[in-house]
């Protein structure tokens, strides 16, 4: 196991080098001038200038690349030329805001989407079957800037229920001060014991998440029922009917474990894609995340930004895989073999 | 031990299997013998009413110590699934739960047809004694035994379950040739020194011709044959059986 572990970590590690070195190069070749972006359109030549040399411009590109490479493996990840604070500093407090979003999202998705798939495979070609069919394909299917605007519609305009946007209500500052220790707000809120700002982040996290989850939910169900109607028709569930064993216990005991490697490895991979890609639903929300900070950055032009998210996003993609590897193992002992 | 007459499965308005009689005694082994598709593993389902859950309609009656079987509840078939008629299946790999370890399995069969949890170990331990299996081997998921450890295995199960009937489909067809000798030698005991009623599913009259006290012959889902083994074998009435007969090969006997 652990050599295993080992080889993939390395593995990761060169998947990053080639991330670092394309993303690099793609963002050299983007048209615009980070200099005009850094010092403003108003900025004379010598002001340009000396951004160019204090932005190690006027260097070569193989050895702004090495300088990058170093600075990345040494913690820094170059300035921002937009909110010109350290892009560390800035994924530091974007990341964990996405990650809170995404992580309820999708805990909620596997908790709703499991069962549901359970029960259309149970009972498939009936009606609750169709039922489920087609409200998990309306979950994929639907623009999410649109779910979440009918969210805010009915949840905050119509019934007055939830709170709109933001991750919590600023006035509870000034009322009962939130001690930071990760930087996700229910999190630190459960932490610190600070009841009102936890509940307060919880009524405001309920419609982003719900937004963020529509899809994942829709996906999980669907693979989950495609993935147990394949594992069903197998030799081993036979066996356990023929053992005495009822369709409660094939459905969702027996039958499910070996079905759920695929869901597992669909869960991961939405997972990392949603940390970046739930842009919109941030915007909507006013949710301070990596979406928001990624879009930004693009339309600025912010390079060193551009370049930081990526590489997260990267990163957390192959950690989302690793993870799927050592889960389907703990799940399912084939896979161990496999490993 | 196990009665069926006019029994008849069908798949939407299709007649996959017919059997108008059909007997198997305490310490009796039948052979059922026919080729692929006809209709004799669709039979073996019928018993268990796990044809119905397939989508099948069965009709007749199948009857184990005289207790009516076709149109019993879902819920008290389950207790007599296991329990009372065991079933042995082809490819005894496949037929385990890849996910559970051997223990896993063995346990929870034995606990849901209530057996004290004190008592399974003991069941267990005398159970794989008479295979001839260790008990570390337990321990192993199915890719982790070979196919005779795991036939073996599922052979101690339907021991430990003690069932009345076993219903063995093709259950030597994927093992290599000793292995099938191990395995036929095991079927064999259960019938003589535990008493149980034996259905031996098979397309190779080889096999049967070793093991079955009778043997009945089904082809295109009808029975066309049956009688005692040695007469069936030595003088097939029908040709069909005197083609699946003159097919088997023999040493010392040129084809």
């Amino acid at each position: 196991m652990r050599r295993v572990l080992v080889r993939r970590l390395g593995q990761a590690l060169i998947v990053l080098v080639g991330v670092v070195i394309v993303t690099f190069g793609v963002a050299r070749l983007v048209p615009g001038d980070p200099a005009i972006t850094y010092a403003g359109p108003r900025a004379s030549q010598e002001e340009l200038d000396r951004v160019r040399v204090e932005l190690g411009l006027d260097r070569p590109w193989p050895e702004q690349l090495v300088d990058y490479a170093g600075g990345v493996a040494t913690g820094d990840w170059g300035t921002s030329l937009h909110t010109r604070r350290p892009v560390l500093d800035d994924l530091s407090t974007a990341v964990p805001a996405s990650l809170e979003l995404v992580l309820v999202a999708l805990v909620v998705a596997a908790l709703v989407g499991v069962p549901l798939g359970i029960l259309a495979a149970r009972r498939r070609g009936r009606l609750v079957d169709g039922t489920i069919r087609l409200l998990s394909t309306l979950a994929v299917s639907m623009p999410v800037f649109w779910l979440g605007l009918i969210l805010q519609n009915v949840f905050f305009a119509r019934l007055g229920w939830l709170p709109v946007a933001g991750e919590y209500d600023p006035q509870l500052d000034y009322t009962s001060p939130l001690t930071v220790w990760t930087r996700m707000t229910v999190v630190d809120a459960l932490i610190g014991g600070n009841w009102p700002v936890l509940s307060s982040a919880l009524a405001h996290l309920a419609l982003p998440a719900a937004a963020v989850a529509a899809y994942p939910t829709g996906a999980i169900a669907q693979m989950t029922r495609a993935s147990l109607l394949e594992t069903v028709g197998e030799d081993h569930v036979r066996m356990a009917r023929a053992l005495g064993f009822g369709e409660r216990a094939i459905y969702g005991r027996l039958a499910l474990r070996p079905a759920l490697n695929p869901v597992i490895a669909l869960v991961a991979l939405v997972f990392a894609y949603s940390l970046a890609n739930t842009f919109l639903v941030e915007a909507i929300f006013n949710w301070p995340g990596l979406g928001s900070y990624a879009a930004a950055s693009i339309t600025t032009l912010d390079t060193p930004a551009i370049l930081g998210v990526t590489l997260f996003v990267a990163v957390a993609y192959v950690l989302a895989n690793l993870l799927v590897d050592l889960v389907q193992a703990a799940i399912d002992p084939r896979v161990r073999r496999a490993l | 031990m196990i009665a069926i007459r006019d029994l008849e499965v069908r798949f939407g308005g299709r007649r996959v299997a017919s059997v108008a009689e059909l007997d198997v005694a305490r310490g009796e082994i039948v052979g059922l013998v026919g080729e692929s598709g006809s209709g004799k593993s669709m039979t073996a389902l019928a018993i268990l009413g796990l044809a119905q859950i397939a989508g099948a309609r069965v009709t007749g009656s199948v009857q184990l110590e005289g207790m009516e079987l076709v149109g019993l509840s879902e819920r008290r078939l389950r207790a007599v699934r296991g329990r009372r008629i065991a079933m042995i299946m082809q490819s005894p790999r496949a037929s385990l739960n890849p996910t559970l370890r051997l223990r896993t399995t063995f346990e929870r069969t034995l606990r849901l047809h209530g057996v004290p949890k004190r008592e399974i170990a003991e069941r267990a331990a005398a159970a794989l004694r008479e295979v001839l299996l260790d008990p570390p081997l337990l321990n192993r998921y199915p890719h982790e035994v070979s196919g005779g450890q795991a036939q073996r295995f599922v052979i101690a199960l339907v021991l430990a379950l003690r069932a009345d009937v076993v219903i063995a489909d093709e259950p030597t067809s994927a093992l290599d040739v000793t292995v099938q000798a191990e395995v036929v030698d095991l079927l064999r005991r259960l019938r003589d020194d535990h008493g149980a009623a034996q259905l031996f599913i098979s397309h190779d009259l080889a096999v049967i011709g070793q093991l079955a006290d009778r043997i009945v012959v089904m082809r295109g889902g009808e029975v066309v044959e049956s009688g005692p083994a040695h007469a069936v074998l030595a003088a097939p009435s029908v040709p069909y059986t005197q083609e699946l007969v003159a097919a088997v090969p023999r040493i010392g006997v040129p084809a």
